[in-house]
């Protein structure tokens, strides 16, 4: 097999391998929950007969490997098994499908996630090589300084800034993000603004420093002075010399940055009640609803393992030794 | 050569001055040196470490490293200062009628880009020819060079091709555009004797060919005795002194030029001959359960006395020291202290036995902790073998001291305010202090400038008469080992090739490899290359 | 050549001796060196410290006393007003930086015993324990650790102990990483080889010439940390799952007067109310960060007092 099919392959398998050993963590967590799960959620008054019927149907009265591929069985047919609020100790069951409260949550973090990342990533990556190639310019040092006291600033705090200057002093755009389904693409790109723009100013910076550490290394190999030596011109040095062993540190900060982002979400949503995954599990954390915890702690993890997957990848397809082995 | 019509005059440095910003402020590396270079004519320029001569060579281009600046004087090409010209205007004599070769060019190729479109790029770009022609071209430098398949090897990757070879496509890079002057800066450093003897022909040859101009880089006196129709030596950012080759070699005229040229003529007493003190029993050994690196070594060092192992990188003389130490134990046979057998790892071996064999290595700067003070380097193995402390232990470093001619104002010294021979010196005294009855030397003096090297040479022989020390000196250096050894070993891919008295192996008829490596080995003689290249 | 040359004397070789400097001559050198973010750091990190540990001296009332109406407006008898039960917003802040800064101190802390206690064992074995190490925190770290800890904290419940448990061990990874590192890196020196030649043990080894050798980078680590630690456990507790009620907390608060906010076009200081405890939070990272920032610099350029 190519040495980069070899690769490549090599670091799927890992990257499942991941994957599995990061559901196994996530359920052994809840495995240490103390106290009878059954129990502490119906409530003291719960009737022996509700209390059992809700532990044979949580599996408690199986083994943990049973429970664990029982779980892991639902989750690959699409099955996150039954939510835990809803239910009471009379025995009414109102409680809802994981999936089902998921499905549209996810599609809107997405939407966030997916407008953020189209104005953050190019914005921060040339914000990051202009600061690189005229390191020490007073440019250079504004950016830096900016940016330290960027990364410094915990998210809610951004938020609020903006919130403040731009919803409630001057109210040009809303300050509660409460997109539904079926609303109009415009119409939801504006009541998304704030949000976005409150990640966008979290993730710059972070991508940004990155971005001008990764270059300036580069900027330091032997062969690019070389090739000024041979007489190319700056544009020429980054775009023919550079550039193309710049891929693989440019995809790591991309990816690295986009699963920050990821955590980000989790803050903004809950300022601007963006009805989005991560203020789910905000909730369901306070009303310890584990099922709907676990899965999206699962979702959470696997993007986070998916983009530092992607990002190996651009690095292997783009290494001149995998891609020409003697 | 020596024409001295004004139209000749390619190249005119005056009063250059070059500064580099460190913590300290803007620092003087070259500090007002004239340069001239005609039409044809190879100038060496040879100094030690910290001379400026690489700093001179890029400027020579009016090109300075980031960081530094070209503080005054001119560099006059082709009646254009160079000093004062625009980037954009400089870059129109960079790759096209000046170029340059580098010592590392492993690390100067762009990864990312096939040899051949590196070599012509400047060519095709400044349109000295056309695309086609170029590459026509430069397969036919590759050729000239002696590089192997020359008509494809110009298709390959820099990571897919030997570090030799790769040095010989960036003189073919450096050729390409037919400029008119090359500077050369320290092209064959990196590589082993037997290849550095191949690429120094090709440059040569080439050189001499076409007529260019060039500027040739080193530290090693033979080398630029092959290589340059005039000599300038260099110091501390001064110009030494210039003058012909050949009459420099013959009749140098400063004191620090003569000290230089001296390096070479030491030699170590005749010293009777004595029992083994330790041998290297038919040993087999690699790492971690891959391939071999070492097979059926055996190595006998007797004692009082200095047994020389050279070879090449990856010959596994390096190798052989980790398996005595006990670092690497061996896959199959021994190794032998007084005829008795040591235990083959490391941490089974008692305290006596480490004591009785200690190490010194070839980079001082990574055997010192840079915590340490002077005294704690060489205080802690007093105190872990022979339980000295306080005010005994101080007076002991002191003696140790003044042993390696240093004295008492080194004791609070941190490594890093030592000078390269003064830690090679330190890291001595930290093995003498154990008192051992076996030094190995892993390339001690490789790292050192010349001058000092002879320092420490003297240094280790008087240590070895008045202590009666055995030493396993390692080196791919072979005036080294004519100066120092009383018995020497050649190594080759793991095996020994053959083993005896220095002037038994020193003197013909030598295995096939022995004979390579020594006449691999240039002389300071300005012939010396001419006549090897008549004998193979 | 008849003339005889006296070789040079290795004691007159260049060498760059510095001068040596007390240990408050060392500190006056390296401040006065210091630019002026890093000056301004350790003067904000300095007031902080004194508002912690002089809280209850500082406060005209105490933590979760309530001394007046619901969101009293700024001045008067509160300074800065009161929250949305009537505590005294200047009193929480001061108690509130004993608690956020105290716990993530203390988990910061208890992140680098466990990260370079197990760094420094990996990178000297290099053996199994390092795979297994190292295999495992890569596994916990394709967590992101907020959403670790917020998984953690679903099960354990928010009590302090648990907080700053959870946040250490999710930490301590990056300490590990860290430090392994930097260990690999000094550990394959030929100084700590003939360290092991000479027969030193194990222990002699990692404190003598391991250690001292690492200690630059984890220091600028243990800032950047603290920072990350601080800036977790802050989301937390604004997400309600940190530091619990009555204890002052700077997340809890911008959380409990975050209704303030819309209030900012009537009364500017009522809009301002929320942002004070935030900006306690950045003006503390932002400081830290300038001094680590200075720090770096120094530290990869020249060793020791130059």
């Amino acid at each position: 097999m190519h040495p980069v099919l070899r690769t490549i392959t090599q670091r799927l398998l890992l990257g499942l391998l991941t994957l599995f050993l990061v559901s196994v963590v996530i359920f052994i967590g809840i495995q240490f929950l103390p106290g009878d799960f059954a129990q502490a959620i119906l409530g003291q008054a719960a009737t022996e007969e509700t209390v059992r019927a809700l532990r044979a149907e949580l599996g408690l009265d199986q083994t943990p490997l049973v429970r664990y591929f029982d779980w892991i069985g639902g989750l690959l047919q699409g099955d996150l098994g039954n939510s835990f609020t809803g239910r009471n100790a009379g025995g009414n069951d109102l409680s809802r499908p994981v999936v089902e409260l998921i499905g549209p949550r996810l599609a809107n973090t997405l939407f966030l996630a997916s407008v953020t990342a189209a104005i953050a990533v190019p914005l921060a990556l040339i914000l990051g090589i202009a600061a690189a190639l005229t390191r020490n310019s007073l440019f250079d040092r504004v950016v830096n300084t900016v940016t330290l006291i960027t990364i410094s600033f915990p998210e809610f705090f951004l938020a609020y800034i903006l919130i403040l200057l731009l919803g409630v002093i001057w109210p040009i755009f809303p300050t509660l993000a409460d997109v539904s389904i079926g609303m109009e693409f415009g119409e939801r790109l504006y009541r998304t603004t704030l949000p976005a723009l409150t990640l966008t100013l979290v993730i710059i910076a972070h991508m940004m420093r990155m971005t001008r550490a990764a270059i300036i290394n580069l900027m330091a190999s032997p062969y690019i002075e070389m090739a000024r030596l041979m007489g190319e011109n700056p544009l020429r040095v980054i775009v023919r010399h550079a550039l193309p062993n710049a891929w693989a540190p440019i995809a790591a900060v991309i990816a690295f940055n986009l699963a920050y982002l990821i955590v980000g979400v989790v803050v903004v949503e809950v300022v601007f009640v963006y009805p989005g995954i991560g203020q789910l599990m905000v909730d369901a954390v306070s009303a310890r609803d584990i099922p709907v915890v676990q899965a999206c702690a699962l979702i959470f993890a696997a993007t986070y393992v998916l983009f530092n997957l992607v990002a190996d990848i651009v690095g292997i397809v783009t290494n001149p030794r995998l891609l020409h082995p003697r | 050569m020596t024409n001295n019509a004004p139209s000749d005059l390619l190249l005119n440095m005056r009063n250059v001055e070059v500064e580099g910003f460190s913590d300290r402020g803007w620092q003087p590396i070259v500090k007002g040196v004239d340069l001239t270079l005609r039409r044809g004519e190879v100038l060496g320029l040879i100094g030690e470490s910290g001379a400026g001569k690489s700093t001179l060579g890029k400027a020579a281009m009016g090109y300075v490293q980031p960081g530094c600046r070209i503080s005054g004087g001119e560099i006059l090409f082709d009646g254009m200062d160079l000093a004062k010209l625009s980037d954009a205007e400089k870059r129109k004599i960079w790759g096209r009628r000046m170029t340059y070769v580098a010592q590392s060019a492993a690390a100067s190729f762009n990864p990312a880009h096939r040899l051949i479109e590196q070599t012509v790029r400047s060519t095709v770009r400044e349109s000295v020819m056309p695309g086609g022609e170029a590459r026509d071209d430069a397969r036919g430098l590759y050729k000239a060079l002696s590089l192997p398949d020359p008509d494809n090897i110009g298709d390959r990757f820099p990571h897919q091709v030997s570090g030799g070879q790769l040095q010989r496509v960036m003189t073919a890079m450096a050729m390409s555009p037919r400029p008119d002057v090359i500077i050369f800066d320290e092209p064959t450093t990196a590589l082993d004797v037997t290849t550095q003897v191949e690429v120094l022909s090709a440059i040569r040859k080439i050189v001499r060919e076409t007529g260019t101009a060039a500027i040739y880089i080193t530290h090693d006196l033979a080398v630029v005795a092959q290589m340059a129709d005039k000599i300038k030596v260099m110091r501390y950012g001064n110009e030494v002194e210039e003058a012909p080759a050949r009459e420099m070699l013959n009749a140098p005229k400063e004191a620090y030029t003569k000290t230089l040229w001296s390096v070479r003529s030491l030699r170590a007493p005749e010293k009777p001959s004595a029992e083994t003190l330790l041998s290297v029993e038919g040993v087999d050994a690699g790492y971690g359960g891959g391939t071999k690196v070492l097979h059926d070594v055996t190595i006998k060092l007797p004692r009082g006395r200095t047994v020389a192992v050279v070879g090449e990188s990856g010959s596994g003389k390096s190798t052989t020291a980790r398996v005595i130490t006990g670092l690497l134990p061996p896959s199959k046979g021994s190794v032998q202290f007084e005829g008795q057998a040591l235990p083959a790892r490391m941490d089974q071996r008692s305290r006596d036995q480490l004591r009785r064999i200690q190490m010194i290595y070839q980079m001082a700067d990574t055997a010192m902790n840079p915590r340490q003070t002077v005294g704690e380097i060489i205080g802690r193995p007093l105190e872990f073998y022979h339980g000295l402390r306080g005010r005994e232990q101080e007076t002991r470093v002191i003696e140790l001291l003044e042993d390696i001619e240093l004295d008492d104002t080194f004791y609070d010294r941190f490594p890093s305010e030592l000078s390269g021979g003064q830690k090679q010196r330190i890291c001595i005294a930290r093995a003498l202090a154990a008192d051992p009855e076996i030094v190995l030397c892993d390339e001690v003096t490789s790292a050192l400038d010349q001058i000092v090297q002879e320092g420490i040479l003297r240094l280790l022989m008087r240590l070895q008469e008045e202590r009666n020390i055995s030493y396993l000196f390692i080196t791919h250096d072979i005036a080294t080992v004519e100066a120092i050894a009383d018995e020497i070993v050649v190594m080759h891919q793991g095996k020994v090739v053959e083993q005896g008295d220095k002037q038994s192996i020193l003197t013909p008829p030598h295995p096939d490899y022995t004979q390579l490596l020594l006449s691999s080995v240039p002389d300071m003689d300005p012939d010396w290359l001419n006549r090897r290249l008549a004998e193979s | 050549m008849t003339e005889t040359l006296t070789p040079p004397s290795p004691k007159d070789e260049v060498a760059f001796v510095r001068r040596r400097l007390t240990r408050s001559e060392r500190i006056a050198k390296t401040l006065s060196g210091a630019p002026f973010t890093a000056k301004l750091g350790l003067l904000i990190i300095a007031f902080y410290l004194l508002a912690a540990l002089f809280a209850p001296l500082l406060s005209p009332f105490g933590e979760a006393e309530i001394v007046g109406p619901p969101y009293a407006p700024w001045g008067g008898e509160n300074l800065l007003g009161t929250d949305q039960i009537g505590r005294d917003i200047y009193s929480r802040l001061l108690y509130g930086a004993r608690n956020t800064i105290g716990i993530a101190l203390a988990a910061t802390l208890l992140a680098f015993v466990i990260g370079v206690g197990l760094g420094l064992v990996a990178a000297i074995d290099r053996g199994w324990i390092d795979q297994i190490l190292s295999r495992g925190i890569d596994v916990i770290m394709s967590i992101p650790s907020l959403i670790f800890a917020l998984m953690l904290l679903t099960i354990s419940g928010s009590s302090v102990w648990a907080l700053i448990i959870i946040i250490a061990v999710l930490d301590s990874t990056r300490v590990f990483r860290l430090t392994r590192a930097v260990a690999v890196g000094v550990a394959v020196m030929d100084y700590v080889e003939a360290a092991r030649l000479r027969g030193e043990g194990l222990g002699w080894t990692i404190r003598r010439e391991v250690l001292p050798n690492i200690m630059p980078p984890l220091v600028a680590e243990f800032g950047l940390r603290f920072c990350f630690v601080f800036l977790t456990i802050a989301a937390l507790s604004f997400l309600g799952v940190g530091i619990q009620p009555p204890n002052a907390d700077w997340g809890t608060m911008v959380r409990e007067t975050a209704n303030l906010l819309q209030f900012a076009r009537f009364d500017l200081t009522a809009g301002l109310t929320p942002m004070l405890p935030a900006a306690c939070i950045a003006l503390l990272t932002v400081a830290v960060n300038f001094v680590v920032d200075w720090f770096l610099n120094k530290t990869s350029g020249l060793r020791d007092d130059k």
